[in-house]
């Protein structure tokens, strides 16, 4: 199955196909993105790599809008994309968006 | 909803301490307003000894700036006394006439210089030592005079005389007591302590009690006179001989006071809407001097102001550390010696002093001097009256725990050069961490670690980084009572209250535990969720549904991830043993899914490192399809069961080992725990499986085998304790696996066997494994149940379980547009 997109919208998966706390991994045509689902089903995309070391975000704890990293366990702000003090970095944010329980993530910025 | 007013009067350590955990628990319950008689914000009041001596600056010992109070909303009267408090109407009015209304009242007052009763003593150039006022002072004075005598060698004293000489002044301290800081310390380590005082050029005259203060021309003080005659120039004189709570103005508001103003266990005095913490407090007869029982204090008050009323306050032991640079001393608990037993080295040239007071096999106090390395252990177990009788023969010898990374033997904090390197894993130097503590205001071990990440992956130099900050911040470290110890920031519960609920109330889920237990976070932490996951699954096994969203990526992914986000694979050898076939697969999957290294485990196995996580599932496959399982090489879990060739090939083998060391692996797959669990099998005594140092170590002798338990080979090596001896197979897998089961249903998250078994003792493992045939029946009909049907979970993802765990969804550029791929099929 293979698609155009018309807009700069992609569509990625419905919201059910992340799991709660959870998140799921996209590959933007060779950049990984993480897009996480809080317990309140808030919907998160950030670029699955942490400020420290590059550690996959998308394989961490998720605790409400905070991920903690796999690898040494740096918190990331899901929806600034920042490391929560006393660390310091960021993580590209992307933008997204949620119509009718499908998930759109924005490839423009 | 108009908010609830909270007045607070006393703007110090321990009333703002108290306001900053209001603020964790309930940030928006109050309008808060604060009276300050000192025209600063929130200080390090401990720090002024430092700022005395000139090693730190008043800027740098700043808490809480006025910054800090504009932005969380909090009005700050700075500057203006507190004159009376009228409880019928419920407000409080300070000096120059400002008034504020409360709903609630908090108290935090401090407690002042005792000033002696001798003529003289409001002569200008004598002051207490208290504040920032005094402190400065004291600097003026050195500046411009040469002679100060300090009344009172107490901590206090003997820190101001050490940072008026460093000033250039000449010094003497006046003491009425026959050794200084007898409070704190006994007589040898208080002459050990004076005479390297005398070395940096202080003079003391002990027991000698103050006459008269002599009033010179300029109207300043000039000179002490004594009982017996003596007189001293003195251009200052500090009085250092003790405080005195301030309770006036609750006394005048009719509150109930004794030394302090009284109040219950949760921190409220005789008027239920009016709290008090602090120095100005007596909570059970005992009013506080530190630092780390008021901070104590202002939790549990903090707690009862949010309405979320389940902290109690019970008193605290505490200890203590003279901050003089370059000294070491410590002391905490009872050491006057009544009816205690006691064990003390001192080595007079080498400068050391240790000695340790026990009744009952438990610690109740201890001095040291010279060498403090294991202050904080021994303060830990006399905290936790910790039964010491096993290690009672090395206790002087300390934990040895000090020493990964070329520190090992470094015992003097106070000494390390700033260079020094104090964690190995994360490359931190001791300059790093004292820099830490005094900007960022740091007062615990968890604040530290945070901050400077020492001690935050493998822990071995926790002992060290624990000195370094008793030595800034004195008295006002303790750790944490691991007793009373709450499971993380999100509870006030312990683990084993925790497991106890899950038990009680059989509770199936974490959101259930929770609520149940009026968690403060609404999703847990990364510390908590594993934990409580790990307390349902094996506290109902085939009843509490498994949360993988709360287990760490090892365990969700089944398999180790790596620094560059790929994964390892390892095979399950079973008992270390393989097979042609087996190795020819492994070969196989390594060119198939091009694996770049593989390596043989110091488990005995073959580990396969750098697999990228989409191949996993496919790996796991074809290792299926050849008859293998992959293995747990992360994961609180079983890991290896190492043997040796044992009597199957070896000359002196007496027992089959390999086979024994199979039949335990096969038991024990998919067995969760605490933490990992590691095993060996050797075959005779000579012990090439290294059991000395597994969790459980199973050695042959002739007819049967002898059983070890609680080794570690880890961070910090640990030889097993021998458990007992016993003749069969069978017996071996019993006893092994009602040992196991007792760890699993009693160990706190994280614990290894060692640290279990440290904890409730080994007479307690024999007389529940060893001694109770019955009970130990029922451990092993537990542990087999809760593992019984276990699928395996390599498989069940080789066929497609969580996929979603395993596939990205994947776009490829198809000139300027991204297009999704096909779902594989
Ligand atoms: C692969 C292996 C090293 C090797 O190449 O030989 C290994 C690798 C790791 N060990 Fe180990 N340990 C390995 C044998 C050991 C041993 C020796 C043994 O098992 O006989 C020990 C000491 C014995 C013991 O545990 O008592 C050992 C003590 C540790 C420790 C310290 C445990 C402690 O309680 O002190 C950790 C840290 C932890 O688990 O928290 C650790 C953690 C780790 C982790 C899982 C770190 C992590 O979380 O990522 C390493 C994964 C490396 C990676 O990138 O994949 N590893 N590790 C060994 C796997 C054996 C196996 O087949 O399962
Ligand atoms: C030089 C020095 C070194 C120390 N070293 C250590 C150490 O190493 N370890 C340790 O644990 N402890 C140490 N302490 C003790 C520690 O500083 C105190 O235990 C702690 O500061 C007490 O906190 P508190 O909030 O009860 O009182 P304080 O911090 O004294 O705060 C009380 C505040 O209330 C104000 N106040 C009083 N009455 C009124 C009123 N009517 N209206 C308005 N405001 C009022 C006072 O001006 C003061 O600012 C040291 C103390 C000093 C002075
Ligand atoms: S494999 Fe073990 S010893 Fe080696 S670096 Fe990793 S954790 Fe440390
Ligand atoms: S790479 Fe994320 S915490 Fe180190």
């Amino acid at each position: 199955m293979e698609m155009r997109l018309v807009s700069e919208w992609l569509r990625v998966c419905t919201v059910r196909e992340i799991p709660r706390q959870g998140s799921r991994v996209i590959d933007l045509a060779g950049t990984a993105v993480a897009v996480f689902r809080t317990a309140k089903d808030e919907i998160h995309a950030i670029e699955d790599r942490c400020p420290h070391k590059g550690g996959p975000l998308s394989q961490g704890i998720v605790i409400d809008d905070r991920v903690a990293c796999p690898l040494h366990g740096w918190l990331i702000r899901l929806d600034t994309g920042h490391a929560c003090a006393p660390d310091e970095g960021c993580a590209r944010r992307y933008r997204i968006k949620v119509e009718q329980d499908e998930l759109f993530i924005a490839t423009d910025d | 909803m108009e908010k609830m007013k909270l007045v607070m009067i006393g703007n110090g350590m321990a009333g703002v301490r108290t306001l900053e955990e209001l603020r964790k628990y309930a940030p928006d319950l109050y309008d808060i307003t604060v009276f300050g008689a000192e025209p600063h914000g929130n200080y390090n009041r401990i720090l002024l000894s430092p700022v005395l001596s000139g090693e730190m600056t008043l800027p740098e010992i700043m808490l809480n700036d006025l910054d800090w109070y504009r932005d969380n909303e909090i009005t700050l009267h700075a500057g203006k006394k507190v004159t009376n408090i009228d409880r019928v109407h419920r407000v409080v009015v300070a000096e120059d006439g400002t008034e504020a209304e409360y709903d609630r009242l908090l108290i935090a007052t401090g407690s002042s210089p005792f000033i002696l009763p001798v003529p003289g003593n409001d002569l200008p150039g004598v002051i207490g030592y208290r504040d920032i006022a005094d402190t400065e002072a004291m600097i003026e004075a050195a500046q411009t005079h040469k002679h100060a005598v300090v009344i009172g060698a107490g901590l206090l004293g003997l820190e101001a005389a050490n940072g008026l000489a460093l000033r250039g002044m000449d010094v003497t301290v006046v003491h009425l007591m026959a050794w200084i800081m007898e409070r704190q310390l006994d007589k040898a380590a208080a002459d050990m302590l004076q005479a390297s005082l005398e070395q940096k050029g202080l003079k003391f005259k002990l027991e000698t009690q103050t006459a008269e203060l002599v009033r010179g021309e300029s109207g300043r003080v000039c000179a002490i006179r004594f009982k017996d005659g003596e007189t001293l120039p003195a251009d200052i004189v500090v009085m250092a001989a003790g405080i005195r709570p301030n309770i006036d103005l609750a006394k005048a508001a009719g509150l109930h006071c004794n030394r302090g103003i009284v109040v219950n266990d949760t921190m409220q005095t005789f008027d239920p809407r009016v709290y008090a913490v602090g120095e100005c407090v007596e909570h059970r007869g005992t009013a506080y001097g530190l630092v780390a029982p008021l901070f104590e204090q202002a939790k549990v008050c903090a707690n009862h102001l949010a309405n979320f009323g389940i902290g109690r306050y019970q008193g605290s032991v505490v200890s203590t550390k003279l901050k003089v640079t370059g000294i070491d001393v410590f002391s905490a608990g009872d050491f006057s010696g009544k009816g205690a037993e006691e064990i003390v080295l001192h080595d007079r040239q080498g400068g050391v002093y240790k000695r340790i007071l026990l009744k009952d096999n438990r610690i109740v106090g201890t001095v040291l001097y010279g060498d403090t390395a294991d202050g904080s252990w021994y303060f830990q177990l006399l905290k936790d009256r910790q039964d010491v009788h096993d290690v009672r023969d090395h206790l002087m010898f300390g934990q040895n725990h000090l020493g990964d990374a070329g520190h090992k033997g470094e015992s003097h904090a106070a000494s390390m050069p700033d260079s020094a390197q104090v964690c190995g894993c994360n490359g931190v130097c001791k300059g790093d961490i004292v820099k830490a503590i005094k900007t960022h205001g740091l007062f615990t071990l968890e604040d530290v670690r945070k901050h400077t990440k020492a001690s935050s992956s493998c822990g071995s130099c926790t002992g060290l980084v624990e000195q370094i900050l008793a030595s800034c911040v004195g008295g006002a470290y303790t750790p944490s009572d691991s007793k009373t110890k709450p499971m993380c920031g999100c509870t006030e519960h312990t683990h084993e209250e925790v497991r106890e609920a899950i038990r009680k109330e059989k509770w199936l889920s974490i959101p259930e535990v929770q609520l149940g237990m009026n968690w403060t976070t609404p999703n847990g932490c990364a510390s908590c969720r594993p934990a409580l996951n790990y307390y349902l699954v094996s506290t109902w096994p085939h009843e509490a549904k498994d949360d993988p969203q709360s287990r760490f990526i090892n365990e969700r992914a089944h398999a180790n991830i790596q620094k560059d986000g790929t994964y390892s694979v390892v095979p399950r050898m079973w008992g270390g043993l393989t097979t042609p076939d087996e190795l020819r697969a492994i070969a196989d999957a390594a060119e198939k899914y091009n694996v770049p290294t593989v390596k043989v485990t110091g488990g005995q196995r073959i580990d396969l490192l750098g697999v990228k996580k989409e191949d996993l599932p496919k790996m796991w496959a074809d290792f299926a399809a050849a008859g293998m399982v992959s293995g747990h090489a992360y994961g609180k879990s079983i890991r290896t069961v190492k043997t040796c060739v044992g009597a199957e090939h070896c000359r002196f083998g007496t027992q089959l080992s390999m086979s024994m060391g199979v039949k335990l692996e096969k038991m024990l797959f998919g067995m969760w725990s605490p933490h990992k669990v590691k095993l060996a099998v050797s075959g005779c005594p000579r012990n090439c499986a290294e059991a000395g140092i597994k969790d459980i170590g199973v050695i042959g002798v002739d007819g049967g085998y002898e059983l070890y338990v609680a080794g570690n080979g880890g961070i910090k090596t640990e030889v097993a304790q021998f458990l007992c001896k016993v003749a069969t197979d069978e017996e071996v897998l019993e006893y092994s696996a009602a040992f196991l089961q007792l760890y699993r249903e009693e160990a706190r998250y994280l614990d290894r066997t060692v640290h279990y078994v440290q904890r409730v003792g080994l007479d307690y493992i024999k007389a529940r494994v060893v001694d109770d045939a019955a009970n130990r029946k029922a451990l092993y009909e537990r542990l087999l149940y809760a593992l019984q049907d276990y699928k395996d979970p390599w498989l069940e993802r080789a066929q497609g379980v969580e996929k979603h765990e395993f596939v990205p969804i994947r776009f490829h550029r198809k000139g300027d547009a991204l297009s999704q791929e096909a779902e594989p099929a």
